[in-house]
C-alpha cells in the first residue's frame, strides 16, 4: 500500500489464514511520524500522579512545558504534581555542567514546597553533558531530610517502556522505607492506575465491599508514604500493559510480594479482576468471593438494561483501536463486542509479540494489527475498513475526525471515568453519543441526504 | 537584557509553570505555513510526538511532524544516518516540496553539523531523487523560546530560498504568529487594497482546514516556495512585532540582501497600531482606506465610546509571547484599562521598551514589565497588583486566573481550554473589534455573576 513503509511492512499484519506474525519491539523509523513518545514520556507518566512528590525535569525547557498537568490525573489530597518544575537549561549550564542548577533548583523547591519526596528526571540532554544526578540527590537529600532520587530517562535510551522501567526503579528506592506494623492482612496495592477522572475511587470502592484494604495505590492519587509501606501489602494488582510491571516484579524478588495482571475496562475484565483478587484471599477469607459475585451482580443488574438501549443503535458498526499498551486494547476488543460492534483496526505504541498474538486471537478474521503505527497507515487503515469510530489519544483524533469518523479519547488526557462497570456505561455513552451524532451526514466522506426540510405550503 | 530585577524571588534559578516554550516547536508552527511542507525535528522521538500533541490541543487539525527518531547509539555516533533516512522517507511517502529541518538540544549538543548532512544529502541524491527544499534552522531548545525558533525559522526559509529577479509587485508579510483567522483577515484586507503578497508563514488553511473527502498527507494551502524565492524583487516587507529585531529578521535579511524596503510595524491590534499597518497599505498601494475598513473602523470608536465606562480604571495583567503583549498592552491602554503588569518568558531583551513605546503619552504611568518569567513570579506579582482582569493564553488559567478570582481573555498561543483557537481574531479593526467586545462582556459576565441581585439589565 502507497501509504506503508517498506521497513514497516512487517509490523503491519492481517488476521485470519496463516500462522499469525508480527515485529514489534524495534526502534520507530526516522521520518515515519511515529504516535510514541521517548523514555522521559514514560517515566513521567507513571510517577506523574504522586502527589506529594516535587516532579523536577531536568533539562531545557520544552520536556516540562509540554508535560504540564497534560494527564488527569486527580488527587484527593495535595496537587504537586500539577505543577511544571523545570531546571530551563541554558547555554551555558550545557557548556559548563547543569549540577549547580540542579542543586540550587532542588533546594529551592523543596523549601517552598515542602515535598514528602523529589524525583528528578534526566533528559536527552543530561544524558549527553553527563551531570551526575546521583552525586546531586544524595547532597541535597542528606540536608533536606527527604528522599531525592534521580530518573534515568532521557528520551533517546529507547521507546517508552524504557521509562517505565526507570520510573519503577525509583519508586523502588521508596518502596520498603516506611512501618508496615498497621498494614492489615487482607490488603493489597493497586499498580498502574493513574486515577484518570477518579478511576482509582470507584476500583478502591469496589475492594472496599469486597472488604480488602487498599495499602497504596501506584500511582494514581499517589503519595511518597504509602509506596514506603506498599511492601506490607499481601498483594500486587497490576492494570494496564505493564507500565508498573516492572515494580511488581521488583517487589516480588526482594519482599515475596506476589502479583497479578488485571484491567478494569470492561465487564469481563473487571469482573474478573475482582474474583481473582477473591480467590487470592479466600483462604484467609471465605466469604470474600460471594462478596465478589453479589457485588458484580448487583452492578450488571444497573449495567445491563442500560448497556441495550446503545446497543440498539451500534450493532453491526466498527470500530478501530490505536493505544499505548497493547492490554487496554484487549479490553476494549471486548467492550466494543457488548456493544454488539467488532474491532477492524487494532494496534498499539509499545505491544509485544505476546500481546499481538493475543489481539489476532481475539479479534474477527482480516483485522488489521499494527505495531508503532504513523498518522498515513491510521488514515489508510480507518479508510479500507470503512470504521465508525476510531479509539485513541488526541494525536489520533485530528485525523478520525479529518475523514469523518467518530473518535473516543481513552488516553491519559481523557476527562471521563471508563474504569469499572459506571466506566462501561460512560464508555457506551460515549461511542454512542460520537457514533450516532448527525454531523458525519454533512462531511464530505459520507454526504448523505440531510437537507433542510421543505417548507410547509402556506394554507 | 531588561528582565527587570525579580522583586520576591531574587536568587531562584528554577522555573515553575513556564510561560515560554522551547525553540524547536516555534520551527515547526513556522514550516507549516509553508506550502507542501513537513517540519521535521532532528532529534529523539518524544519531540516531535510531545509538540505534535501540544500543537494538535490548539488547533484541532492533524500537524505531522517528522523526527530522525534518534537512539543511543546515534547520540554517541551522531544522528546523520537517520536523518537522511528519515529525510527520504518523508520524500517518498509524504510527497514533501519542502522539508523544514529543525535541531534540537540532542543534536547540538552532540555537534550534528546540520548544513553539511544537507548539503552531502542532496549530493548523494540528486540524480535519483526529485529532491524538494531542504530549509535548515538550528534550534538549540537551551537557547531562547519558542519565538526564537519561530523567527528563526521564518529568517532560515527567507535567508536559504529567497532571491531577486524579475519584480514582482507583490509585498512580502512577515505576520508572526497569529491565528489562521487573522492571516485569512489579513488576506482579506490586502485584497481590499489591491495587494498582492507572500505572506510567511500562511497557516491559514494547513493550521485550519476544512472537512475533507479524504486525509492529506499535506494540508493544503501556505506560502508557496517560489513566492519565497522571489521575495528579494518585493517592492516592500511589512514585518510585525516590536520586539523582533530588525537586523535578525526575515525582513532585515531581504533588506540587507536585496535592499527591499522593510516597514517595521507592531502587530495591528488596537486602533494606533492598526491606523499605522492601513497608513502603510495605503502608501503601498496608493489606495486610500477602502470604505468598509473606514467603516468598521468607525463602528470600532463607536463602540470604544459605548463601552468605555464598563473598562475604565480597570486594572489588567497581559501575559504572553512578547509581541502579542506589547499589542494587546497598546489595545488596552487606549480603551482606559490600566495594564499594571506585562510579563513574558520570552527573552529578547527589547519587551520594556517596546512596552514603554507603546503606551507613552497614553498612561500616567507605564506598567510594570518582566520579561523571563515564569508563571509563578507573574502569579505573585500579580496578586498584589489586584487585576480585574487577565489577558493571556491558556496556561493561566489554573495557576493565575483560579488563583486571583480574576477572568481570562484567552489570546495568542497556546489556547488549550477553549473552543476555536484557530478562529480567534485579534488583527486589525476587526479583530480589535472582537476583542473588544470579548473584554466588555467578560467584565459584565463577571459583574453579573457576582452580583446578589442579577441585574438583567446593564
Amino acid at each position: 500500500m502507497d501509504s506503508i513503509f517498506e521497513e514497516r511492512e512487517g509490523q503491519i499484519a492481517r488476521t485470519g489464514g496463516d500462522a499469525f506474525t508480527i515485529a514489534c519491539n524495534k526502534d520507530s523509523l526516522a521520518g515515519a511520524v511515529s504516535q510514541r513518545a521517548c523514555v522521559f514520556c514514560g517515566s513521567r507518566v507513571v510517577l506523574y500522579p504522586i502527589a506529594d512528590a516535587l516532579h523536577l525535569v531536568h533539562g531545557p525547557i520544552g520536556c516540562a512545558a509540554y508535560t504540564w498537568d497534560i494527564r488527569g490525573a486527580l488527587s484527593s489530597g495535595p496537587e504537586l504534581h500539577r505543577l511544571s518544575f523545570s531546571t530551563d537549561l541554558q547555554e551555558k549550564d550545557v557548556v559548563f555542567g547543569g549540577e549547580p542548577k540542579l542543586e540550587a533548583a532542588l533546594r529551592e523547591l523543596i523549601a517552598e514546597h515542602g515535598p514528602r519526596a523529589a524525583f528528578i528526571y534526566s533528559t536527552c540532554i543530561v544524558g549527553i553533558i553527563g551531570d551526575d544526578l546521583e552525586a546531586v540527590a544524595r547532597r541535597v537529600s542528606r540536608d533536606t531530610g527527604i528522599p531525592v532520587i534521580p530518573v534515568q530517562s532521557e528520551g533517546f535510551r529507547g521507546n517508552k517502556r524504557a521509562g517505565y522501567e526507570a520510573a519503577c526503579k525509583a519508586m523502588m528506592r521508596l518502596v520498603g522505607t516506611g512501618d508496615t506494623s498497621e498494614v492489615p492482612p487482607l490488603s493489597l496495592n493497586i499498580l498502574g492506575d493513574f486515577n484518570l477522572a477518579g478511576e482509582i475511587w470507584i476500583i478502591r470502592e469496589y475492594y472496599r465491599r469486597m472488604g480488602v484494604e487498599v495499602t497504596a495505590t501506584i500511582t494514581g492519587d499517589g503519595r511518597v508514604d504509602e509506596l514506603s509501606r506498599a511492601h506490607g501489602a499481601a498483594l500486587n494488582v497490576v492494570q494496564c500493559s505493564g507500565a508498573t510491571m516492572d515494580l511488581a516484579a521488583m517487589m516480588e524478588e526482594k519482599y515475596g510480594t506476589p502479583h497479578m495482571r488485571v484491567s478494569y475496562f470492561g465487564i469481563e475484565d473487571m469482573a474478573q479482576a475482582l474474583y481473582d483478587v477473591a480467590d487470592h484471599f479466600k483462604d484467609r477469607d471465605p466469604e470474600m468471593p460471594g462478596r465478589a459475585r453479589d457485588l458484580v451482580r448487583e452492578e450488571l443488574e444497573t449495567l445491563y438494561p442500560q448497556l441495550q438501549e446503545f446497543r440498539r443503535d451500534l450493532e453491526g458498526k466498527k470500530a478501530a483501536v490505536y493505544v499505548g499498551g497493547a492490554f487496554k486494547a484487549f479490553s476494549l476488543v471486548k467492550c466494543f463486542r457488548h456493544l454488539g460492534m467488532k474491532v477492524a483496526v487494532v494496534g498499539s505504541q509499545t505491544g509485544t509479540e505476546e500481546d499481538y498474538r493475543e489481539l489476532a486471537r481475539i479479534t474477527d478474521p482480516d483485522t488489521i494489527v499494527v505495531d508503532d503505527a504513523n498518522p498515513l497507515e491510521l488514515s489508510a487503515f480507518i479508510k479500507e475498513k470503512d470504521v465508525d469510530v476510531f479509539v485513541g489519544g488526541v494525536k489520533e483524533r485530528p485525523i478520525a475526525y479529518k475523514l469523518g469518523v467518530g473518535f473516543c479519547d481513552h488516553n491519559h488526557e481523557r476527562k471521563e471515568a471508563l474504569e469499572g462497570f459506571a466506566g462501561m456505561i460512560n464508555f457506551a455513552r460515549e461511542i454512542h453519543r460520537t457514533v450516532t451524532s448527525p454531523v458525519w451526514g454533512f462531511t464530505p466522506r459520507r454526504r448523505g441526504s440531510l437537507k433542510a426540510p421543505a417548507m410547509k405550503e402556506a394554507s | 537584557m531588561t528582565a527587570t530585577p525579580k522583586a520576591k524571588r531574587p536568587n531562584f534559578v528554577s522555573t515553575t509553570n513556564a510561560c515560554k516554550m522551547c525553540a524547536p516547536l516555534g520551527a515547526a508552527m513556522a514550516f507549516a505555513g509553508i506550502e507542501s511542507c513537513v517540519p521535521f525535528l532532528h532529534g529523539s522521538q518524544g519531540c516531535a510526538t510531545y509538540m505534535r500533541r501540544y500543537i494538535i490541543s490548539h488547533f484541532r487539525e492533524p500537524m505531522d511532524i517528522a523526527s530522525s527518531a534518534l537512539g543511543e547509539k546515534h547520540a554517541v555516533y551522531g544522528g546523520g544516518p537517520n536523518l537522511k533516512l528519515g529525510l527520504i522517507n518523508v520524500i517518498k511517502k509524504y510527497g514533501a516540496r519542502a522539508i523544514g529541518v529543525a535541531s534540537t538540544c540532542l543534536t547540538e549538543t552532540i555537534g550534528d553539523d546540520v548544513s553539511m548532512i544537507l548539503h552531502e544529502f542532496r549530493k548523494e541524491f540528486a540524480g535519483d531523487l526529485d529532491l524538494p527544499e531542504l530549509i535548515h534552522v538550528s534550534t538549540p531548545s537551551y537557547s531562547g523560546s519558542h519565538m526564537d525558533g519561530f523567527h528563526g525559522a521564518v529568517r532560515a526559509a527567507v535567508d536559504q530560498l529567497a532571491g531577486d529577479g524579475e519584480p514582482t509587485g507583490r509585498i512580502n508579510l512577515f505576520p508572526g504568529l497569529v491565528s489562521p483567522e487573522d492571516i485569512r483577515h489579513l488576506k482579506r484586507l490586502l485584497e481590499d487594497f489591491g495587494l498582492t503578497a507572500a505572506i510567511l508563514p500562511d497557516i491559514s488553511e494547513t493550521l485550519d482546514g476544512p472537512a475533507l473527502e479524504d486525509y492529506r498527507k499535506i494540508p493544503e494551502g501556505g506560502c508557496p516556495v517560489s513566492r519565497i524565492r522571489s521575495m528579494g524583487a518585493a517592492p516592500a516587507s511589512i514585518e510585525f512585532g516590536r520586539v523582533l529585531d530588525p537586523a535578525r529578521s526575515a525582513g532585515g535579511v531581504l533588506a540587507e540582501r536585496f535592499g527591499t524596503p522593510l516597514r517595521s510595524l507592531g502587530l495591528p491590534i488596537g486602533l494606533r497600531e492598526t491606523d499605522a499597518f492601513m497608513e502603510t497599505l495605503e502608501e503601498l498601494s496608493g489606495r486610500p482606506l477602502p470604505r468598509r475598513h473606514e467603516l468598521a473602523r468607525g463602528r470600532l470608536v463607536d463602540a470604544m465610546v459605548d463601552g468605555h465606562k464598563y473598562l475604565s480604571g480597570k486594572r489588567a495583567v497581559v501575559f504572553g509571547e512578547e509581541d502579542m503583549c506589547v499589542a494587546l498592552t497598546s489595545f488596552l491602554a487606549e480603551i482606559g484599562v490600566k495594564p499594571v503588569l506585562v510579563a513574558s518568558g520570552g527573552s529578547s531583551g527589547n519587551l520594556e521598551r517596546a512596552v514603554r513605546d507603546v503606551t507613552d503619552g497614553i498612561l500616567p504611568e507605564p506598567p510594570k514589565v518582566f520579561a523571563k518569567v515564569d508563571f509563578a513570579e507573574i502569579t505573585e506579582q500579580a496578586r498584589e497588583l489586584n487585576p480585574d482582569l487577565l489577558i493571556g493564553n491558556s496556561k493561566g488559567y489554573r495557576v493565575l486566573s483560579r488563583e486571583l478570582d480574576a477572568p481570562l481573555i484567552r489570546c495568542g498561543f497556546p489556547i488549550h481550554d477553549r473552543f476555536g483557537s484557530q478562529r480567534v481574531r485579534h488583527l486589525g479593526y476587526a479583530g480589535t473589534q472582537d476583542l473588544f467586545d470579548r473584554i466588555v462582556n467578560t467584565v459584565i459576565e463577571k459583574k453579573q455573576a457576582d452580583s446578589d441581585i442579577g441585574y438583567g439589565y446593564i
